[in-house]
Formats: C-alpha cells, structure tokens, sequence
C-alpha cells in the first residue's frame, strides 16, 4: 500500500483541525488574574444568627418551590445539610456546629471560585466565570454528562435526577440576573444581621481583614476563600477555625484548571510527531512493498 | 471447501429471498433461522435484555433516578465505570494490533487483526450506548461537536476523540462487512486507506486512552491518593496497551472455545503463536506499568494511607499488577500458551479493579456515606454488554472475522 496524495491531505487536515483545538484549550487555561471589579461575597460566621432567612429568600428569589420543611423550622439543625435543591429547596443551606461550647452557624453555597474547576471541567462551556463575578450556567448548551459535579471540589453543583426531559444544573448564582440589574443579592438583603456582605471582592477581602485586625480575640486569623482553590469569591471569616466547620481543608491554594493545563499541553506535540514517527518507521519497513504490488497487478 | 461448493450450486438459484437468507439467516429458511436461535443461552440473555430495555425506556421517561443510585456527590455510577472507563481501555485491542500489523508489518498477527479492530469498535460503540444511557440530555450529544465549545476541558479531549475514532474504527472495519456484502469497490477504497486510518487510530487512542486519567486529575481530593496521581494519564495510557492485548488473547480462546465453525485453518492454527507473542509483550508492558506505579506513588508521596480497607483493596489490586508480568514471563519461557492465557484474565482482572477504585469505589473515599449503586444499574450494565456480545456474535456468524473471505485471498491490507 501507498501513501496517497489523498491520505497525506486527510492526515494533514487533521492534524491542523486538532491542533487548533489544542492550542485554544492552552489558551483557556493560561494563567489568569481575575476580571477587574468583580463581585463577590463575605460570610462572616460571628454574626449569623441561624435564622434562614437568607435560605428563604433564595428560594423566593429563584422560584424554587415549596421546600419540604419550613424556612422557620429549626429541626433542620439536626444534620448537616446540603445546599442541594432537592433536599433543602434552596441554592444555599444554613448548618449549625457546636464548637468548644460555642453554637456556630454556617451557610453553605456555591464558592464562585475565581478560575473554577467546574468551568474547566465542562466540555460544552455551558458553565462560565461571568465578568461580574458569579459561576454562571447556560442551560441552553449543558448536555449533562456531570463532569462539574466531579470536578468541583467543593461538592456544590446538584442534578435534577428526577428531570427525563430538562434536568438542570442546580446552584447558586449569586442573583447574576439582580446584580446586572444593580439590586443586591437575595441571601444579603435578607439577612437581618448582615453576616452576609455583598461588593466588589477586593474591597471585601480587605473589610474581612480589617475586621480580623481590628478584634483579633474574637476572629481566627484565615479569611477562606482568599487563597482557596486559587481564590474564591465567596469568602469566609470566622471565630472558630474552620476544620471544625466541614471546611474542605485539604483542598491547596492551586487553581483548579492548572491541574489539567500540563496534560492538555500535549495535544499538538502528540498529534504532530506522531504521523511523523509511525509514517517513518511504515516507510522504513515497505519500502520495496510498492514493486511486489505492482507485479502482482501484471500478473492477474 | 464444502461451503464454497453449495454456494456455487446454489448460484443458479439465486433469488432476492437466497440473497437475505444467505446474508442474514446462514443460509437457512427465516424459520428455520428463528428455530435455530432457540437455546439456553440465548433465552437468558433475551430475558435479561428485556428487562434491561424496561429499564432504559424508565430512564428516558421518568429521569435518572428511576434506575440508577448516582447523587450530588458521586455523579457517575457503574454506567460510566463500566461503560468508558473500563470498557474503552480493552477497546485499545484495535489499535494496539493495527499498528503491530500495518505499521510495524508484523504479518505473525495478521489473522486475529480483523477480530482486534471489531472487537476496539463495538468496545466504542457500546462505550457511546453507556454514555447515551448517563447524560442528562443525550439528545445533545453532538453539541461539543458543532454547537459550543469548551476547549479547556479534559472531556471536550474525550468527546471529540472517542467521536473520531468511533468513525476511524467503523471505516477499518468496514472492509469485512464490504467483502460480506460484495462491494468490491468500496472494499478496496477503505483498503488504500489502511495506512492513515492505523495512524490517525495512534494519534486518538494515544490521547484519549491517557485523557480518562486526565479526567480525574481535576479531583484530586476525590480519588483516593494511592490511585491518583499527577501520573495518571500515562497510567491509564500504559495499562490500556496491555489492556487491548490481554482482550485479544481472550477473546481469541473463547472465539476457539465457541464459534470454531465461523474461523479458518490458518486462523485457528496462528492462534499459539500469536498469544505466545502477546504474551512477551504483555510482560513488557506491565513490567513498565508496576515500576510507574510505584514511583508514582513514591512521588506523590501516598504510601502512608496503605491501611484501612482502601489500603487493602489497593494492596489486592497491586499484587495482582505485580503477578501478571512475571506469569507472563513464565508462561512465554516455557511456551505454555494455558498459561498464559491464564496471565491475561489475571491481568484483565487487575486492570478492571484498577478503573473501577479509581472512578468508583474509591472516589469520595473521604466521605462517610456511600452508596454505590443500585441493582437496576447492575442489570442494565449487564444487558447492554449481553447486547454487545450479541451483536459481535451477529457479526462474526457473517463476516469474514476470523476467517478470510474466499472471494478476497491474496488481497490483504497493507
């Protein structure tokens, strides 16, 4: 067999189309420092009262439905929960910890992480870091394979295992559409004790450690979400440490896209030497295969 | 030869009905055929497809959670890690022996490359049925294609990927089904093609095989770290290799043990020699996995979580990685082909554990309730592979798989 002009343009095209390919993936990798002016939000675990009010809100504010128990009832309590809206009928979910005698409330939701893994994970892009600052989701695109809800670290994105038709990607938004509106999000306009702070996240980061400086006794010196993950948007202060919480604390200060970079990196090399090194060692071995081909041919 | 000899008197006779009866029924009457399909074997697997069908259609009409035990933590079930990601590895069979055949012209393996290249395509195939059966919208399944892209990510590798090499497979072994059909023409375009087709196979299974490793990279608080590793792609790249060689002895006993009457001479008496050869190279292959396992490991410095049942079910899997090169050794050095046949189930085993405690069992390991699946996912899981294996079957009763077509001696690829 030779090689044709044909299979030297059908190898070549595919070289070029999958090259292209990788070298945008290196590019949607590459080390970024965050959109200027983005939003985000502080938790400030000293202040939160458990009242669930912020859990109410979202559920109004996104149209989630009945919950199956109250936003009054403080049974709930008694596990920890899950911000899953299946479970808890809200993208959020307020868990109570008792800490060296000290009863302490913590709200769980979707971190916005500033280079998400779930947005490097999906293949479709239907998740997206928006300029403002949300972790947003085009349902639009999402083919639902999941792959967020392994890759996030955080175990926050939820699945609508009861959907057949349009199961949806489930989590918080940070209100994206109030914000592009001006309004502040659900959850921190119904906070009655203004645990939950919403602004630019660089001005945040600095309230959060200005409140640390200013009562050293009363905060732990660590602002969660500074350097988590590559850093978050959702940050968090607090006076106990948060291990004790069911912080992930293992979780490093790389971002999470990082961890696939190296790997996609390879693509072009693997696609160009390739054909090169097997066309090679295809050609050193028939190199007199095309003679006998066409003797045969003669003979029939 | 006595085939051949009633197809040339039957000629005469030829009809439409002949036609589809020879190309569909072997050759025997619709109900003699029907007749013929009647035995233990398939009456089980009918039953369980049939259940498995309820159990699909339940899917797509009342959600996921009908028929599978997959939650906000554990995304994926036995679907996909049985499905992909141990499926897909034993599917390198058709491009491990296309490139021993047509690249590296090692003619020894000629007789059982046909078999490799369809066994890698229904392993594909079925992979894409298993992935059809997970997603949430698989009606979309085209959408990275042309529709919205994400790049960055390691799944948009696979998806395109498994994709391409889907429709590489199908055109390698579209040459049988042309000589089933008589389509000489078509047959020897697919042929002229052999070299790039083999080629773009090494390109996509290079990087696909090692990107269902990569896959994982992005949840390294997730795997258990004596499974993860920054390692892992090339992990999973080198097990595959062994993966497709060991599926090829395999399935080359049970083709001898059960579909003896659908293989030639010179399939037949190639096969000795040929799971000798894969043997030396298994033994290679895994020899190099065992020492990559082990740096990996060191490197990412996981030794101290080998106890709790984790570490004895690493330890299980680990000691079989171990055993299987050096019973491949043996059994090539005192050319005991039982033996080595044996090597391969033990490797097959160890490399299905590997995949499954890598993606499944072990995955959340720090997590304090787990549920696994549910048994109508093991029932599912069970009827489509019944249904691959079917298809396969449906195949090599027709095409020339383990024989070569009479009509088209002396005109072998490459």
């Amino acid at each position: 067999m030779k090689m044709s002009r044909r299979d030297f343009v059908k190898i070549g095209g595919s070289i070029v189309a999958m090259s292209l390919m990788g070298n945008t993936a290196a590019a949607g990798t590459h080390s970024f420092t965050g959109y200027p002016d983005r939003y985000g939000m502080l938790s400030d675990l000293t202040r939160c009262i458990g009242c669930r009010r912020c859990e109410a809100a979202c559920n109004k504010a996104n149209n989630l439905g009945t919950p199956k128990t109250s936003f009054e009832d403080t049974s709930v309590f008694e596990e920890k929960r899950r911000p899953y809206v299946a479970d808890v009928g809200s993208y959020t979910a307020v868990n109570r910890f008792e800490v060296d005698g000290k009863t302490v409330y913590c709200k769980v939701q979707c971190m916005h992480c500033e280079e998400p893994a779930c947005v490097s994970a999906c293949l479709v892009g239907a998740l997206q870091k928006s300029p403002e600052g949300p972790v947003t989701w085009n349902e639009k695109v999402c083919i639902g394979c999941r792959y967020c809800m392994t890759a996030c670290p955080f175990y926050i994105p939820a699945f609508e295992y009861s959907s057949a038709f349009d199961p949806k990607i489930q989590k918080c938004f940070m209100c994206h559409q109030r914000i592009t509106n001006g309004i502040v999000p659900a959850c921190a306009e119904a906070c009655p004790v203004e645990a939950i702070t919403f602004g630019k996240r660089d001005k945040l980061l600095k309230l959060a450690k200005s409140r640390i400086w200013g009562e050293p006794d009363k905060y732990i010196d660590h602002v969660y979400g500074e350097r988590e993950a590559g850093g978050t948007g959702w940050m968090y202060i607090s006076g106990v440490p948060f291990s004790k919480l069911d912080f992930q604390m293992d979780i490093g200060t790389t971002a999470y896209p990082e961890l696939t970079k190296d790997f996609l990196s390879i693509v072009n090399l693997t696609l160009v030497s390739w054909p090169a090194v097997f066309g090679g060692i295809y050609l050193m071995n028939h190199k007199d295969k095309k003679s006998h081909g066409e003797e045969k041919e003669v003979q029939k | 030869m006595t085939d051949m000899i009633e197809i040339e008197d039957m000629r005469k006779t030829e009809t439409v009905e002949f036609w589809i009866n020879d190309l569909f029924f072997n050759r025997l009457s619709i109900k003699d055929y029907v007749k013929s399909l009647i035995n233990p074997f398939n009456i089980f697997a009918g039953i369980i497809v049939l259940i498995g069908l309820a159990f699909i259609f339940m899917r797509f009409a009342f959600g996921l959670e009908q028929i599978t035990d997959s939650s906000n933590t554990q995304a994926w079930g036995l679907f996909l890690g049985v499905g992909l990601f141990v499926g897909v590895p034993f599917s390198a069979s058709g491009f491990v022996m296309g490139t021993a055949v047509y690249i590296f012209g090692l003619k020894k393996y000629q007789p059982v490359v046909t078999n490799a290249i369809l066994l890698g395509f229904l392993g594909y195939l079925f992979a894409v049925v298993f992935l059809m059966t997970d997603l949430g919208r698989p009606w979309r399944i085209y959408y990275p294609m042309i529709l919205s892209f994400g790049p960055a990510s390691v799944m948009f590798l696979v998806a395109w990927h498994v994709a391409l090499y889907l429709s590489v497979q199908a055109l390698e072994f579209s040459s049988s089904a042309f000589e089933w059909l008589g389509l000489r023409g078509l047959r020897k375009l697919i042929v002229s093609a052999t070299l790039g087709l083999t080629i773009a196979g090494i390109m996509l299974s290079t990087l696909h095989q090692s990107a269902l490793g990569a896959m994982f990279l992005l949840a390294p608080g997730k795997v258990h770290p004596l499974w993860w590793s920054s390692y892992m792609p090339w992990l999973f790249f080198v097990s595959a290799l062994a993966a497709g060689l060991v599926y090829v002895i395999i399935v080359s006993k049970l083709t001898q043990m059960f579909m003896k009457n659908r293989a030639d001479e010179k399939y037949l008496s190639s096969l000795d020699e040929i799971t000798l050869g894969i043997g030396k190279a298994c033994a290679l292959i895994l020899f190099t996995y065992v020492g990559l396992r082990l740096t990996s490991i060191t490197y990412e410095n996981a030794w101290g979580y080998l106890e709790g049942p984790y570490g004895m079910l690493f330890l299980v899997e680990f000691l079989l990685f171990a055993m299987a090169p050096l019973m491949f050794f043996y059994g090539v050095q005192k050319k005991n082909v039982g033996f080595v046949q044996v090597s391969a189930l033990v490797t097959m085993i160890a490399i299905i554990l590997n995949r499954l405690n890598t993606v499944y069992i072990t995955f959340n390991w720090q997590l304090p309730h787990r549920e696994l699946f549910y048994w109508k996912e093991v029932i599912v899981v069970i009827a489509v592979l019944i249904i691959e294996v079917l298809v396969y079957r449906w195949i090599v009763n027709r095409m020339p798989v383990l024989r070569q077509h009479p009509d088209f001696i002396g005109e072998e690829h490459g």
